[in-house]
């Protein structure tokens, strides 16, 4: 236990363990001494809702206008690949909207079931099966690599005609950032170490633990 | 800890592939099922130096005529000019980019090169059940796998140049044949790096015998 005297009213007094989440108030004036650490899944929660919303921006408004000789076009991610089909390479427009817009649609929805439900342990064990269908996405979302991918096509047009950048261009940047931000601040041994086992046990209650600590 | 450095294997336990729980199989030559999450235990990858190779052979052919087609072709006013990878890489070059031009020739043309061996060289070495150095090979397949998803590149560059330049009648872009096989390259190529155990670089001769044999 550790030693501590009150910023406020400078009551010397012990620190007990804490629980995730919980706070250590002064007996005497009631200042928050401590806080227990933080819920691991807070942080990459609220970053996979903004990552949603940015993803749903991005989807939805036009990543770039064209103006040529006083014409106009503009496309958003989804309509690249849709003229790819219509242009008759439809393989190649399945891929691209896979790899664009159906896996890291379908990684964050995975993510942010998995961070919901997670949140009431002992979680059920469809919550595993969601997080083994994130992982299984996370190669196939290439944002990052659409990005690097537009940035060339709009050089390789730029001497053709005047591209704007639009808003869903900013907003896929966002997401970007967001969704390595998610998968940084997300650990998946602290999920596993709370969702119920196929066996019908319930996770050890030492959650964080790795169970193969115990198993030697 | 001071016990001696060993597998799992060796410890007669089983880390399983989809949560990395450890258990100890009832009969090891049939692991059964992951208590905590339910999915299939394999002490390695099933056959996975066959479907890497296959995956690899797969993945070369392809290669040769994602190179050759034409992976755009742009009429403009009535002519029509086809352009290849390389072609693209050197059309960037001329007009004054450099940086993005070595992008380009990194991503499409350099990376898929770099997987088809390395992943080569990487079977060649388990299967000769000599791995050289360790280390470096474990290195050489985390790059592998990290860096595969970046060769994409090409194909959405290519779809967004298609969605853009739709100016009719003055001009427009049309997806050539070599999109396809391009895509195929980088996909198949992506799935080997899947199907290649990394364990397979670090197993000592007992576990050849196991696994390999």
């Amino acid at each position: 236990m550790e030693a501590i005297a009150c910023r406020d009213c400078d009551l010397l007094q012990h620190i007990p363990p804490l629980p995730p989440g919980g706070k250590a108030r002064c007996a005497r004036c009631g200042e928050t001494l401590a806080t227990g650490h933080a819920d691991p899944f807070r942080l990459p929660l609220v970053f996979t809702i903004a990552a949603t919303i940015a993803f749903i921006i991005a989807n939805t408004t036009p990543l770039m206008d064209l103006s040529a000789v006083g014409r106009e076009s503009s496309t958003t991610i989804f309509g690249g690949a849709l003229e790819m089909w219509e242009q008759g390479s439809q393989i190649t427009a399945v891929a691209v909207a896979f790899c664009a817009v159906i896996a890291p649609g379908c990684h964050l929805l995975f993510l942010l079931a998995v961070l919901i439900a997670v949140r009431r342990p002992p979680a059920p064990r469809w919550v595993g099966e969601m997080l083994r269908s994130a992982h299984f996405m996370e190669p196939w979302s290439m944002t990052e690599v659409m990005m690097l991918g537009i940035l060339v096509a709009l050089f390789k047009i730029a001497q053709l005609a005047t591209v704007i950048p639009g808003t869903g261009m900013f907003a896929a940047g966002v997401f970007v950032f967001l969704l390595a931000a998610v998968l940084v601040t997300l650990d998946s041994r602290e999920v596993w170490a709370r969702i119920k086992w196929a066996d019908g046990t319930l996770p050890p209650t030492s959650a964080g633990t790795d169970a193969a600590g115990t198993a030697r | 800890m001071s016990t001696p450095a060993m597998s799992a294997f060796e410890a007669g336990l089983l880390s399983c592939t989809t949560c990395n729980l450890l258990s100890r199989p009832a009969d090891p030559a049939n692991p059964g099922y992951c208590p905590r999450c339910g999915a299939h235990l394999v002490w390695r990858r099933h056959h996975s130096i066959q479907y890497t190779w296959a995956l690899i052979i797969a993945a070369t052919i392809f290669y040769i005529p994602a190179n050759l087609l034409p992976v755009l072709t742009t009429t403009a006013l009535g002519s029509t000019e086809s352009d290849t990878i390389m072609g693209g890489v050197i059309f960037l070059y001329t007009s004054g980019s450099w940086p993005l031009a070595l992008i380009v020739l990194v991503a499409s043309v350099m990376i898929p090169l770099g997987k088809l061996i390395a992943l080569a060289y990487l079977l060649i070495q388990v299967q000769r059940r000599r791995v050289r150095n360790r280390h470096d090979s474990a290195r050489m397949y985390r790059v592998v796998e990290f860096i595969g998803r970046w060769s994409m590149l090409d194909v959405f560059v290519d779809a967004f140049v298609v969605a853009l330049v739709q100016l009719q009648p003055l001009m427009s872009v049309e997806p050539g044949p070599g999109v396809v096989f391009f895509m195929a390259v980088v996909v198949l190529t992506m799935l080997a790096a899947q199907t290649f155990d990394p364990r397979l670089l670090w197993d000592s001769e007992r576990e050849r015998q196991e696994f390999n044999g």
